[in-house]
Formats: structure tokens, C-alpha cells, sequence
């Protein structure tokens, strides 16, 4: 499914410019260890976190993510969006917590 | 003839040479509508009073709006029918009662190449798109999204293709030695989190740019990026040097302390001295080094108290550049 249907599905804010909307997205996972995204989670898939900081692009950069997603209307840094917008990965944001945008996620992309 | 339809395609095709209008036809064909139309679309409900019609064409300065009754299309309603309604002076009335209920539409998964045809048959400046799926309306495309799309498509398959020539299997081909290695060396500040994460993106984009394949890549960058966020989180600071070869890349993280007490019990997934203002931030999980290990053919830690950290691992290239030594043969 493509990054902006789920946007407009689950009513995500973007935060980013001059990103891909565009990209399939893979799958989703959800975690806030840094650790774990890198080992766990398959390129092109949506992250979802309460990780504000730069690093969490680092992350997303590193595994060709297709988004962030942070939750709990958690704000990125200014560090971090600006970072987001160097590499090209979109910052989502929401005011579901964890559980119900990962609901949501699941009803829409579905087991991957 | 495709390419004879549109007067927008016709210029953006005469500027390129003959290669990329082949370009351009190929990708009208692959190109899909929902990939070049605006998302957002201004629409109205059916019950919006004529009266209240011209305000809004005025301030969104657009010529006609699609009527919409829970996502589905039921007209379009235009600065044509405002004038035949003010010209019959007619009483206020919904919008419903003056569209036009037939309505040229495209679907999202229509080619270009049939946007194309459609704006070229009816001569419209605008369709709404329907989405095959759900018959809802899931955006509007003019002509000038289609140029924009796939002028963006070009550039980012141009970006592409400039990369893949540019091969690290011609480095080792040009170069005339016994011996080559290429060196890319690394500092890594203490503490910084704001820089952290910068070796590994450098090393990756590097990597990619000389054409290694992206499974390799993948290890690499997963390994790095694991070293240097123990050095940033744990130690005073440190250089990491990447070596690539024809056969190898060896990935060294240095530090220069204070170095690891138990190595054994910090090679225990889950296992980490990470304080907990680190674990709040999301690192300090105990996987780094189990993580290393995994992506890497082979690991070497050495460390002494008060010293530092020596951590090595080397990432096999095996039949990357096989080719390459074939040719060189």
C-alpha cells in the first residue's frame, strides 16, 4: 500500500517536505529500541516510536525505511526534521498512542 | 502518435534528445494517474448554496469543484453553470440542482498514457480520479501534474543511473597494482547524539555509490552503525577506518576507553552498562554487539580496562567483484 492511502487513512501529519509519498510500504514495526529496529525491521517498512531524537533518522536512513511515525502527538526535534528532510525519510505524526495506531496499521497493511 | 497528443508533452520532449523521449513513451505507459495527482481536493457537498459558489471559486481561484457526497462524485459544478444560473435569475439554490452530473473521470490505476488520450479526446483541463477500488474520489490530475511527474521520475531515474555506472568493480579495474585497498576513515565524537549515526550513513552512501551489492551494504551499514553508537554512548570518543578489497570489507572501531570489563558477559544479548538517561533515549538494548556479530563473517574484540576497545569485523565480498577480476584477467 502506498505511504500517502495510509496517511489518509489513519490521519497522520506530515511533517516532512520534499519526501516520498509515493513509496509502497512494505510492512510495519514498532519498537522504541534503536537495537531492535536495526536488527528486526525489513526495508520499506513504517516505524512507528515515541523517539524523538536525530538518531531515529539514522536508523531509518540505515534500513531504507519508508517513515517514521511518532506517537502520542510526540514532536520531532528540530535537529531530527531537518535531518529527516536531508536523507528523504517522511516524519508522520498522531495523537494515537502505540496501540491504536498499530491497530489501525495492522487493519490496513495487514500481517508482514 | 502518443506523444503528438498533449502540447505540454510535445515541449517537454522537444528539449530532450531521442533517447529520452523513448523515455518519456515508456514511462507514460508505466507511470500510473495516482502517481502524478494531487491528493488534496477541494470539493463541495451537494447542499452548498449556489449563493456561496462564487466566494469559494474566487478564493481557491479555481474554475469549477467537484461535488462530493461521502467521497463519492456526484457532479461538477463550474463557473459556467454560476453564470447560466445568475444570467436565469433563478432563486438560491444547492449546488445539486445546477452541476452537471456526467462527468468525464479517470481511475487511479489508468495509465498515463490514457490521461493522455483523455485530456487530447475532450479537451478538459481537469479530471477528477476515481479510485477502481472503493468509486471514491481519490484526486484531480491537470495536464501540468502529468508533465511534473514524470519530469520527477526522470531525474530520480537519471539520479539512479549515474550512480550504477559509476562502479567500485572499475575502481579495482583501473587501478594497476598487486594489491589495492581502499581506505575511508571516520571520527566518532563522545557523547554526541546529534552526529551519531553519521559514519555509518557516510560509509553506506559511500558503498553504494561504488556499486556493491545492497545485501552487503545492508551488513555493513547494521555492523557500523552498531560500533559507532557503542563508542558515542559508552567511551571518550574514537576513529572508525573501513577498508574495502576485491575479497573483503574490514570495519575497524577503536576507542580510547575506558574500555570493557566483562566481554564475555557484554556479548550476552540483552546484556548492557548503558545508564538509564541512554536507555531513554532507545539505545543501550544489550543487542549492539549481537547484532555485529550477526551481520558480520567475522568479529575480533579486544579490550583492556583503562585503555580502550579494538573491535574488528570483516564482511566477505565473495562474487561482488568476481567480475571485475575476470575482466582484469
Amino acid at each position: 500500500m502506498r505511504l500517502h492511502t495510509i496517511i489518509e487513512k489513519t490521519g497522520l501529519d506530515n511533517l516532512t517536505t520534499d519526501v516520498d509519498l509515493d513509496c509502497d510500504v512494505k510492512g510495519v514495526y514498532v519498537s522504541d529500541l534503536l537495537s531492535d529496529v536495526i536488527a528486526n525491521v525489513e526495508a520499506g517498512a513504517l516505524w512507528v516510536t515515541l523517539q524523538v531524537h536525530p538518531n531515529i533518522i539514522a536508523v531509518a536512513a540505515l534500513k531504507d525505511l519508508a517513515g517514521v511515525i511518532l506517537v502520542n502527538d510526540r514532536q520531532p526535534e528540530t535537529e531530527t526534521l531537518k535531518k529527516a528532510e536531508q536523507e528523504g525519510i517522511p516524519i508522520l505524526t498522531t495523537r494515537l498512542s502505540t496501540y491504536q495506531i498499530a491497530g489501525r496499521l495492522f487493519n490496513l497493511v495487514g500481517e508482514c | 502518435m502518443v506523444m503528438k497528443s498533449a502540447d505540454e508533452l510535445k515541449t517537454a520532449t522537444s528539449l530532450t534528445s531521442a533517447k529520452d523521449i523513448t523515455r518519456v513513451q515508456e514511462l507514460v505507459y508505466e507511470m500510473k494517474v495516482e502517481q502524478v495527482m494531487a491528493h488534496d481536493v477541494i470539493t463541495v457537498d451537494p447542499s452548498l448554496p449556489m449563493s456561496e459558489l462564487r466566494a469559494l471559486l474566487r478564493d481557491k481561484r479555481i474554475s469549477g469543484v467537484p461535488v462530493v457526497k461521502e467521497d463519492i462524485l456526484e457532479g461538477v459544478v463550474s463557473i459556467e453553470d454560476f453564470i447560466r444560473y445568475l444570467a436565469e435569475g433563478q432563486p438560491n439554490c444547492s449546488v445539486s440542482e445546477r452541476m452537471q452530473r456526467k462527468v468525464n473521470t479517470l481511475f487511479d490505476n489508468d495509465s498515463l498514457v490514457r490521461a493522455v488520450e483523455e485530456f487530447d479526446r475532450l479537451g478538459y483541463g481537469r479530471f477528477p480520479v476515481i479510485s477502481r477500488n472503493s468509486g471514491k474520489l481519490v484526486g484531480i490530475i491537470t495536464k501540468g501534474d502529468i508533465i511534473r511527474g514524470l519530469l520527477k521520475k526522470m531525474e530520480i531515474d537519471y539520479h539512479a543511473e549515474e550512480i550504477h555506472r559509476y562502479r567500485a568493480s572499475h575502481i579495482f579495474e583501473d587501478i594497476i597494482a598487486d594489491k589495492t585497498t581502499l581506505i575511508f576513515q571516520y571520527k566518532v565524537f563522545s557523547r554526541d547524539f546529534n552526529r551519531a549515526g553519521e559514519t555509518s550513513s557516510g560509509l553506506k552512501k559511500t558503498l553504494r555509490r561504488m556499486g556493491i551489492s545492497p545485501q552487503i551494504i545492508r551488513r555493513v551499514a547494521i555492523a557500523t552503525y552498531e560500533a559507532e553508537m557503542n563508542i558515542v554512548v559508552f567511551t571518550e570518543g574514537g576513529e572508525i577506518t573501513a577498508r574495502v578489497t576485491p575479497e573483503e570489507i574490514r570495519v575497524e572501531a577503536v576507542d580510547d576507553g575506558p574500555g570493557i570489563a566483562d566481554i564475555q558477559k557484554a556479548m550476552q544479548p540483552g546484556y548492557s552498562t548503558a545508564q538509564d538517561w541512554v536507555r531513554a533515549l532507545g539505545f543501550g538494548a544489550g543487542m549492539g554487539l549481537t547484532n555485529i556479530q550477526k551481520c558480520s563473517d567475522e568479529m575480533h574484540l579486544v579490550s583492556r580496562l583503562g585503555e580502550g576497545t579494538k573491535l574488528e569485523f570483516i564482511i566477505h565480498l565473495n562474487n561482488v567483484f568476481i567480475n571485475a577480476a575476470a575482466h582484469h584477467n
